[in-house]
């Protein structure tokens, strides 16, 4: 919110507790509150949109089996074969991010993908997941990937801890990439928000000059829903590479 | 696509990894950056870990919903419009297969019948042709009788024609002798002077 004439831009990513004191209790803000929602729209959207169970779909059906197939088609086209196990896990994690995105870009709401905490967290699973399914899949073998294949034995003090810092930098950047890209959307949206307020506050001619943020504002809206896919999509497609590294052989 | 998505995001990694390490660095070097610094990184506010609880609990009932009922309802749809589709098809297959072979039965039942068609009017072009040759040998071999029996008629005829020839020659020539020389022949001189002529000229 624009208080007097700084611009607090980052105020909207404060947590406050909701249902009073229980909430504050239960560590409940409107962070998971969101998250809630998110999931009660992503299957709403199913539940709601498979109902009719038709031969030859309306518009929703039609939606709905247009998402499935395309994670279907990510999950099994990157992974391979093995693909299919982790579907469910691939098409919970776009539609989570997906459904946290475009939620944050409702007025009075709140993007709980703009927490580098819930990224991390997600990330993590990510990155857990790929090291057990590799442990799993490829055994001890697992730990020959540290060394490129082919690369001289003499590189290997170098090369070794190149690649396991690059290993371990994929949750970082995994989950910097789509807190980054949150937060700056929404600071963007807060900053010429509150350009529009100031302007105004210069009469006449503010008012006629506060229209060029609103312009803007809307511009950055449909570039906000741009990248709101975009992001959940490369959060979905890297998981499917790692994946895809860790089953195979 | 994969490779370079991967490459790419190792390069990314090695940015983001200082930065990464720098935050919370940064962070604690500055407690009292805490208040005007980003929410997000104000982890003494119990509200930042416990979303992160929440975010586990409702992430993992959303991934059981989803897998175990809302997808598996969108599959059993799917699956079950391809086999609409794949039963329509092999039913469609299956008519058209019968439609070839009934179609294949009329070009063998019309070459049949064109067969039998011609087999009997060859039959019977050959029976009125034999029937013919019958009537016309019938003809010949009456024809040929008839033709038989009239040349005997006329040998009979000739024959007897011949015998009174004789008789009327040796008469005549008794009457020609007799009334030239006046004399009377006797009658078997004649014949045999007649018969000598007669033989002579080939009668």
């Amino acid at each position: 919110m624009a208080a007097g004439s700084t611009i607090d831009a980052l105020g909207q990513f404060e947590l406050h507790p909701v249902l009073g004191g229980l909430g504050e209790a239960l560590r409940f803000s409107q962070s998971p509150l969101m998250m809630i929602v998110a999931s009660v729209a992503v299957l709403a959207f199913l539940y709601i949109g498979m109902r009719p169970r038709a031969v030859v779909p309306g518009r929703l059906q039609a939606a709905a089996e247009i998402c499935y197939d395309f994670i279907h088609n990510m999950a099994v086209d990157t992974i391979g074969p093995e693909g299919r196990a982790f579907f469910p896990f691939v098409f919970t994690l776009f539609f989570f991010i997906l459904a946290g995105n475009y939620l944050g870009l409702l007025p009075f709401s709140f993007a709980f993908t703009s927490h580098v905490a819930v990224t991390v967290a997600l990330a993590l699973m990510v990155f857990v997941l790929s090291v057990i399914v590799s442990l799993k899949a490829q055994g001890a073998k697992f730990f020959a990937h540290f060394m490129p294949a082919g690369a001289p034995v003499a590189l290997a003090p170098l090369l070794v801890p190149i690649e396991i810092l690059s290993f371990l930098s994929r949750p970082v950047s995994l989950s910097i990439r789509l807190f980054a890209n949150m937060v700056a959307g929404h600071v963007m949206l807060e900053m010429f928000a509150a350009f529009t307020i100031m302007l105004a506050g210069l009469g006449l001619i503010g008012d006629a000059l506060a229209v060029g943020p609103v312009v803007i504002n809307v511009a950055l809206m449909a570039l906000e829903l741009l990248v709101g896919a975009l992001q959940a999509y490369v959060f979905a497609i890297l998981t499917c590479i790692y994946l895809r590294e860790a089953v195979a052989h | 696509m994969a490779r370079s998505a991967a490459s790419s995001i190792r390069r990314v990694a090695s940015l983001a990894t200082p930065l990464a390490l720098a935050l919370p660095v940064m962070v604690m070097a500055a407690p009292g950056a805490r208040a005007v610094g980003m929410p997000q990184l104000d982890f003494a506010n119990p509200l930042v870990i416990g979303q992160v609880v929440w975010g586990a609990v409702i992430f993992l009932v959303l991934y059981l919903l989803l897998s175990r009922s809302a997808l598996p309802k969108v599959e059993a749809v799917l699956t079950s419009r391809r086999q609409t589709i794949d039963n329509d098809l092999d039913i469609a297959r299956h008519a058209k297969a019968e439609a070839d072979s009934a179609v294949d039965e009329l070009h063998q039942a019309r070459r049949t019948a064109m067969a039998e068609a011609q087999a009997n009017v060859d039959k019977v072009i050959e029976d009125a042709r034999l029937a013919a040759l019958r009537q016309t040998q019938e003809m010949n071999a009456r024809l040929a009788t008839e033709i038989h029996e009239a040349e005997a008629r006329v040998a009979s005829a000739r024959s007897a024609a011949l015998g009174s020839l004789r008789q009327i020659a040796d008469d005549t020539a008794q009457v020609l002798v007799r009334q030239i020389t006046g004399t009377s022949v006797p009658a078997d001189v004649v014949a045999r002077t007649v018969d000598h002529a007669a033989t002579a000229r080939g009668l």
